[in-house]
């Protein structure tokens, strides 16, 4: 499981000032443009450390995509974003403010600048397409309701599922089931928005829908765009700038193009996906051999 | 290795003291929220229907039934006695006291709470709880809040539907097959309940049992571990817990409003 290299050996590792590297982004590119900054974060679950010293910037206008093998904290690390979780250590700002320091209401407040399409798409399955998108609309705002109909008409235009609005979740399929989560979590026209492996289970059309929406959607609405997943193809095609992650730290970063042509073989096995290297296949144990002579339970 | 039975003792023995105290910050949190329902009436007239409504089926025909064996029963003990015609006052006053609110309790504990449970284990364990949360919605006061009061307001009427019917059904055995004189049957009962001493008192122990069901069956669904073992070993748990809490409660309450 242990990279041969350490952090060190890739470019823009921890340690480096990160804001300052070179990026892919077109809009990347001044220390202030950065919505989210993350500096020596600390996470641990029980015995286990999650990050360790992580640093991490995601800079206004562009789609930043986060990967990293499974079991990496990719989705702890939206989840420590948003304040779902609170680190052990660091700090974690959104536009300048420290999240894991914010109250319940302040929080929340935060969290209508923020959408996060989660990986099951989170539906209430109670309630069908139309009012799954109207449901943020109607806690916050007081539009009427023939405004918030051609709101949610609008949203649902934007994925491509207007005519679908009368169906429940449960007849939706994985793909269209996140784009209405999608439209949900542009409704109040946040200015992060954080996708959670939004790739994974999809066919190769919805595949193709949702990576053209998540880039589409981060242009015309000038959003900014996280990006967790470790499908590699589809989040280095709109992805301005890519962050690797791996035991807790950076590994890698850079612009698509730079992550290319980075020659360290954890990020080769990682990018080109080669099933050795020095990410071993199996987990740690004791060898086989010694394993079957062993008479002990289990 | 010798300590440690004692060590996972001690350990089982802090998760528990945890859990009863997340138990009691949600409650707070839950009661805390009492606005919501006060500023959006329709979420709790929805969950009303849900506790209340859906459970009267099975609460109007378990009141039937037992109202008619408290007469059976009632009436063989009564008769030794030459005391058959007060079959009537004995038969309401075992309902309105004792078994309309415990039984009313241990039948929405088991139809209600349940469901409860899973509704909430499943909201958790699809990430709908986290996806209200992240949509800046306080899932306690949007989700729970109304159910709690939703279960709160309908356990007493709910008692009160299987105490009424459960009377019927007495009054068809007793009257009906037994040959009571109907004039004794309601007259004795009307004579001798006493609203402030049966019925607020039942009605009270009522609300008891809907605030402490309703809160274990929330609880339990919303700190499950989100799998389907963990949603499975909730819905248990709402079960045993409810039931045991509202017999071990009524023991309290009956003896502070009838110990003497």
């Amino acid at each position: 499981m242990m990279p041969s290299q350490g952090p060190g050996d890739a470019p823009g590792v921890r340690g480096e000032d990160v804001s300052a590297g070179p990026s892919g982004g077109a809009r990347a590119s001044a220390t202030d443009d950065v919505l989210v900054r993350i500096r020596d974060l600390t996470f641990r679950r029980g015995e286990r450390t999650i990050f360790d010293g992580l640093d991490l910037d995601i800079r206004r206008g562009a789609v930043t995509a986060v990967m990293g093998p499974s079991g990496t904290g990719k989705t702890t690390l939206l989840k420590l974003i948003t304040g779902q979780l609170r680190p052990d250590a660091g700090r974690i700002e959104v536009d300048g403010v420290a999240v894991h320091e914010l109250d319940k209401a302040a929080l929340y407040r935060l969290r209508r600048r923020m959408g996060m399409l989660f990986q099951s798409g989170a539906l209430l399955t109670d309630l069908n397409v139309f009012d799954n998108v109207a449901y943020p609309l109607r806690e916050h705002t007081d539009l009427s309701p023939s405004l918030l109909r051609k709101l949610v008409l609008l949203k649902l235009e934007a994925v491509g599922l207007r005519g679908a609005r009368a169906l429940r979740p449960s007849e939706l399929s994985g793909g269209m089931a996140r784009r209405v989560a999608l439209a949900r979590a542009i409704a109040l026209d946040p200015e992060i928005i954080l996708y959670d492996e939004p790739f994974t289970g999809q066919d190769p059309i919805s595949m193709g829908a949702l990576v053209s929406l998540i880039r589409q959607l981060n242009d015309a609405s000038n959003l900014t765009s996280v990006l967790v997943s470790h499908d590699v193809a589809e989040a280095t095609r709109i992805a301005d700038h890519i962050y690797l992650i791996s035991q807790g730290r950076v590994v890698a970063q850079g612009s698509p193009t730079e992550i290319a042509a980075e020659r360290s073989t954890w990020v080769r096995q990682f990018m080109d996906g080669q099933p050795d290297g020095p990410v071993h296949f199996h987990y740690p144990g004791p060898a086989l051999a010694a394993d079957l002579l062993n008479r002990g339970g289990r | 290795m010798l300590l440690d039975p004692l060590a996972r003792l001690g350990r089982s023995g802090l998760d528990v003291l945890a859990r009863f105290g997340r138990g009691h910050q949600l409650l707070l949190a839950m009661v805390l929220g009492v606005g919501e329902v006060l500023r959006r009436p329709r979420l709790l007239i929805a969950q009303v229907y849900n506790v209340g409504v859906l459970s009267m089926l099975i609460v109007g025909v378990s009141g039937l039934f037992v109202g008619m064996v408290l007469a059976l029963q009632g009436h063989y003990v009564l008769a030794r006695f030459g005391a058959a015609e007060s079959l009537g006052l004995m038969v309401a006053a075992s309902l309105v006291r004792e078994l309309g609110p415990v039984v009313t309790a241990l039948l929405v504990a088991g139809r209600a709470g349940s469901a409860l449970t899973a509704e909430i284990g499943l909201m958790k364990a699809t990430e709908q709880l986290a996806g209200l949360e992240l949509m800046a919605v306080d899932p306690v006061r949007r989700i729970l809040v109304p159910r709690l009061f939703g279960g709160v307001l309908a356990m007493p009427l709910l008692a009160a539907i299987f105490s009424a019917v459960g009377v019927l059904g007495g009054y068809f055995v007793g009257v009906g097959l037994l040959g009571v004189d109907a004039g004794a049957f309601w007259s004795q009962m009307q004579a001798a309940m006493d609203v402030r001493e049966d019925v607020v008192n039942g009605v009270i122990k009522s609300l008891v049992f809907g605030v402490v069901v309703t809160w274990i069956a929330l609880f339990q669904g919303y700190d499950c571990s989100p799998t389907s073992a963990g949603v499975s070993r909730a819905t248990t748990r709402t079960v045993v817990h409810g039931a045991l809490a509202v017999l071990g409660l009524d023991f309290v309450l009956t003896a502070l409003m009838f110990g003497g």
